[in-house]
C-alpha cells in the first residue's frame, strides 16, 4: 500500500508499521514536524525524558527486556550529541536500538547553523549503520531498513538523521516491512560440517565447560531453551558472563556462577582447567579472559557466535560456528541426540568432583557483620524478598554492579539490564524506567550505587510524570567503590578524589522528586525497609547505608591468569598493595 | 576440515603486555561497496578506529548502474590481525566483499605515479634515459624540466623515484594500488 504523506508522517507511519508502541525522547527545534504528528496519533506512547542519554539507556533496558528493538527520537545538535553515549554502550552490548535525530535543513548542512552537527560522522563509529536523508524518495526505505538492520544479525544502535526539510516535504510512503534491499544479509545458519566436529571434540571431553553469553539472550527464548536442553543432554558445567546472566537458571545443578574478573572460583578455574570450552554467544572479552597467553592453555575451544569477526579477535579458537545461537544449538542438539555418543562417564565424574572441591572453598562468603549493612548482604536480602516475583534488575557500573551479578539469582533471560562492555555509569536508573515501561505490573529495581546513580538523577522526574514505579536501591557507600578499591590495589590507597563529600540526603531527594524515599543504616532495620519499598506502588529511591572500604572478591588482578585470583579471606588489606605487578598496574 | 584452525599464538590484548606477535605481512584487500556518502569514510574510520594500518588505498566507481565502488587497501598485520580486518570490513552494512588477493595468490596489482624533476645538461639526459629504461612516458616537459608518467608495480615505482633523487627530483604523485585476481572469474 503506497500513500502521500509528509516525512513527518512517514517516521510515525513507520514506526507504527513496524510495531512500535513507545518511544523515548526529548523535543527540539529540529523534530517539532514529527512531534506534531505525535501529537495527533494515539498508537505510540511517547516517554518525555530529561536527558537525551536518559533516553537512550531507557530504550536499552526496554529492548533488552522484551527483545524489541528500543526507539528513540531526539533533535539535532546537542540531542544528538546527548545520545553518543548510549548509542556506544548498545553497540558494546549488541541491543537493538532505533534512533531518529532531526539535522537542520539540508540548504543549512556545513553552515555551522544553530544546533547542527555532523551528527551521522560523529555517531559512524558508534552504530552497526546510519544515514543521513537527504531525499524524501529515501525516507520510507531507510527507516525500514534501519529496523531490520538494528534486529538482525547482531543486534545494534542504528541512527536515522532527517534534515528538518525533508519532515516537510512529501512524497510515497510504502510499507518496506519484512524486505532486503541490501547487501546486507547476516548469515543465521552454522556450517553442519563444523557442528558435527563441535559435538565430536565434546563427547570426547573429559573436563568440559560451557561459557555463554549475551547472545544466547539476543537469540531469544528458543536459544535458551535449546542452551537449558544441552546441558541437561550433557551434564556439563555452564558458566556466564555478565551479559549473559538468567539464560541459564542461578538454580539449576549445572551453574557455576559467573566468571571472569569478578566471576567465582569454581567457573573461573573450571575455564583454566578444562579440556574442551564450548563458547556460546560470548566474545573472550578481556573481563573474561584475564591474561591472554595463560587463558585455558590446555582446552581445544569452540565458538559460535552469528558475527563472524568475534571469532579468533582475541583467542585463537579450534572450531568456530558462525550462526545464530538458537539454529546451531538446535543443530547440535540433533546431531548429538543422532549420534548417542558414548562419553567418558568416569572422567566427567571425576570432573565434577573437582568443581564441588572448588564450590566447597564458598568464594562469594563474606564476614557478616551485626551493626553495618555489608553490601553483599543487602543484596542477598533484596534477593531473597523480591524472589519468586515478577521482577526485573538493573544495575549501574562499580562495586554494586558486581555484587549484583554475584549474589542476585537469575532464573530467566531477559530479566537483567546492565552496562557490559561499556560500563556506563548512570545506565541503570533510566534503564529501568525502560524496562518498566514495558512490564507495567512487574517489579523493577535499579542496584544501584552512590555515584553512578547521580550520573542520570534527574530520570526520577521522567519515573513520576510516567507513574512507572522504578525501586531504585543505592548501595550508599559515599564512594565511588570500585575506583577507590583500585585504588587501595594500584595506587598505594591514596584515595584520589574517589570519595564524595557532599552527597545529597537521597530521602529528601526523593521528597523533592515527588516518590518515595526510603532509608536504611542498620542490617536489622533492612528487611522491613526493603518490604516497604516492594509495597509501595511508586517511584523509590531506597539509601541504603553500607559499609564504606568493603571490597569485591573474588577478583583477578590485572595481569594475572584465571587460576591466580584474590579471594576475599585469604588478602590483608596490607597484602592488597602488593597484588598487582609492575606490567598489571597499566591494564584497564 | 577446514573449520579446525591449527593453533597459532594468542594476540594482544589489555592483559598481555609480552610482545610476541607473528611476524607482519602486507597484504591486499579488494573491497566491493555501495557507492554511497560516508562509505569511505566508514572503511577508513574502521582502520583508525581499531588501530590497523592502510600503507595504500585507492576507490572509484567501477559499476555506474549498480553504484559499485571498489576499494583496494594494502594493509600490513599479523595474519591474525588480517583476517581481523578481513572480518571487522564484511560486517560494515555497505560492504558486498571482502576479499584477500594476497591469500589467493593469483592477483595483479599496478600503480600509477606523476613524477617531476627539474634538471639541466647531465642530469636532464640522464633522467631522460632511465625513464626510457623505465618504460615511463614524458607527458609534460619544460626547458629545465619533465613529468614521467610511470604504471607498475609499487616497487618499479620506489625504485625509479629513488634513482631521481639526485637527479632533480621535484614531487611524486601516486594514485595507489589498484589490483585484480588472474583469470577468468570475478571476486
Amino acid at each position: 500500500m503506497t500513500r502521500q504523506m509528509t516525512g513527518a508522517e512517514m517516521v510515525v507511519q513507520a514506526l507504527i508499521d513496524q510495531g512500535v508502541e513507545h518511544l523515548f525522547g526529548y523535543p527540539g527545534g529540529a523534530v517539532l514536524p514529527i512531534y506534531d504528528e505525535l501529537f495527533q496519533q494515539d498508537k505510540i506512547q511517547h516517554i518525555l525524558v530529561r536527558h537525551e542519554q536518559g533516553a537512550g539507556h531507557a530504550a536499552e533496558g526496554y529492548a533488552r527486556s522484551t527483545g524489541k528493538p528500543g526507539v528513540v527520537l531526539v533533535t539535532s545538535g546537542p540531542g544528538a550529541t546527548n545520545m553518543v553515549t548510549a548509542l556506544t554502550d548498545a553497540l558494546m552490548d549488541s541491543i537493538p536500538l532505533v534512533c531518529i535525530t532531526g539535522q537542520v535543513p539540508t540548504h543549512l548542512i556545513g553552515n555551522d547553523a544553530f544546533q547542527e552537527c555532523d551528527t551521522v560522522g560523529i555517531t559512524r563509529p558508534c552504530t552497526k549503520h546510519n544515514w543521513l536523508v537527504k531525499r524524501i524518495e529515501d525516507l520510507p526505505r531507510v527507516l525500514h531498513e534501519a529496523f531490520r538492520i538494528a534486529t538482525t544479525g547482531r543486534p545494534g544502535p542504528v541512527v536515522v538523521d532527517i534534515p528538518k526539510d525533508i519532515q516537510f516535504k512529501s512524497g510515497t510512503y510504502e510499507n518496506f516491512k519484512g524486505s532486503r534491499q541490501t547487501a546486507y544479509q547476516p548469515r543465521t545458519k552454522g556450517d553442519e560440517g563444523a557442528i558435527r566436529e563441535a559435538v565430536r571434540l565434546m563427547s570426547g571431553a573429559k573436563r568440559p565447560i560451557l561459557y555463554s553469553g549475551g547472545g544466547v539472550i539476543n537469540s531469544g527464548p528458543d536459544a535458551t531453551r535449546l542452551l537449558r536442553q544441552l546441558v541437561s543432554l550433557t551434564n556439563f558445567p555452564i558458566t556466564s558472563t555478565l551479559m549473559g546472566l538468567g539464560a541459564y537458571p542461578a538454580s539449576g545443578a549445572n551453574w557455576m556462577g559467573m566468571l571472569g574478573m569478578h566471576g567465582t572460583y569454581e567457573a573461573n578455574l573450571a575455564m583454566h582447567d578444562c579440556d574442551v570450552m564450548v563458547c556460546i554467544g560470548a566474545r573472550f572479552d578481556d573481563r573474561i579472559t584475564g591474561r591472554t597467553d595463560a587463558f585455558s592453555p590446555g582446552s581445544k575451544k569452540i565458538h559460535i557466535d552469528i558475527d563472524p569477526s568475534s571469532i579468533n579477535k582475541n583467542i585463537r579458537v579450534d572450531v568456530p560456528v558462525v550462526g545464530d545461537i538458537a539454529e546451531v544449538l538446535a543443530g547440535m542438539i540433533r546431531i548429538w541426540n543422532e549420534a548417542h555418543p558414548k562419553v567418558d562417564a568416569s572422567a566427567l565424574t571425576g570432573w565434577w568432583k573437582t568443581i564441588n572441591q572448588w564450590r566447597a572453598r564458598k568464594c562469594l562468603s563474606y564476614k557478616p557483620n551485626r551493626d553495618v549493612i555489608m553490601p553483599q548482604y543487602a543484596i542477598e536480602r533484596l534477593y531473597a524478598l523480591t524472589k519468586g516475583r515478577n521482577s526485573y534488575i538493573t544495575t549501574e557500573v562499580g562495586q554494586h554492579q558486581m555484587w549484583a551479578a554475584q549474589y542476585y539469582g537469575f532464573e530467566e533471560p531477559n530479566r537483567w539490564m546492565t552496562s557490559g562492555g561499556l560500563g556506563t555509569m548512570g545506565y541503570g536508573l533510566p534503564a529501568a524506567i525502560g524496562v518498566q515501561v514495558a512490564h507495567r505490573d512487574a517489579l523493577v529495581a535499579c542496584i544501584a550505587g552512590d555515584a553512578s546513580v547521580l550520573m542520570n538523577m534527574q530520570e526520577m522526574s521522567t519515573a513520576v510524570q510516567h507513574d512507572l514505579p522504578v525501586k531504585i536501591f543505592i548501595l550508599n557507600n559515599q564512594y565511588m567503590g570500585m575506583v577507590r578499591q583500585w585504588q587501595q590495589l594500584l595506587h598505594g590507597n591514596r584515595l584520589s578524589h574517589s570519595y564524595t563529600e557532599a552527597l545529597p540526603d537521597f530521602v529528601k531527594l526523593a521528597d523533592a522528586y515527588g516518590c518515595v524515599g526510603i532509608r536504611a543504616e542498620k542490617p536489622d532495620e533492612l528487611d522491613d525497609a526493603i518490604g516497604e519499598m516492594i509495597a509501595v506502588k511508586r517511584p523509590v529511591l531506597f539509601d541504603c547505608r553500607v559499609a564504606n572500604l568493603a571490597n569485591c572478591f573474588p577478583m583477578i588482578p590485572s595481569g594475572k591468569a584465571h587460576n591466580e585470583m584474590l579471594l576475599a579471606d585469604d588478602i590483608s588489606d596490607a597484602d592488597l598493595g602488593r597484588a598487582i605487578s609492575k606490567e598489571g598496574k597499566v591494564l584497564v | 576440515m577446514n573449520a579446525i584452525n591449527t593453533p597459532k599464538q594468542q594476540p594482544q590484548s589489555a592483559y598481555f603486555l609480552a610482545e610476541t606477535s607473528n611476524a607482519v605481512e602486507s597484504h591486499t584487500l579488494s573491497v566491493l561497496v555501495d557507492n554511497e556518502p560516508g562509505v569511505l569514510a566508514r572503511v577508513i574510520g574502521l582502520f583508525s578506529g581499531r588501530g590497523y594500518n592502510i600503507d595504500s588505498l585507492t576507490v572509484s566507481e567501477v559499476e555506474h548502474e549498480k553504484h559499485l565502488s571498489r576499494i583496494t587497501i594494502v594493509t600490513t598485520a599479523t595474519p591474525m590481525v588480517i583476517e581481523q580486518i578481513r572480518n571487522q570490513l564484511g560486517r560494515l552494512v555497505p560492504v558486498h566483499r571482502v576479499v584477500d588477493l594476497s591469500l589467493e595468490g593469483r592477483a595483479v596489482e599496478r600503480e600509477l605515479a606523476l613524477i617531476k624533476v627539474r634538471g639541466t645538461g647531465d642530469h636532464r639526459v640522464e633522467s631522460l634515459r632511465l625513464a626510457e629504461a623505465f618504460r615511463a612516458r614524458v607527458i609534460d616537459a619544460t626547458t629545465e624540466s619533465f613529468i614521467f608518467e610511470l604504471t607498475g608495480k609499487g616497487d618499479k615505482i620506489d625504485q625509479f623515484v629513488t634513482l631521481m633523487v639526485p637527479l632533480g627530483l621535484v614531487e611524486v604523485s601516486r594514485t595507489g594500488v589498484a589490483a585484480i585476481s588472474r583469470g577468468a572469474d570475478a571476486m
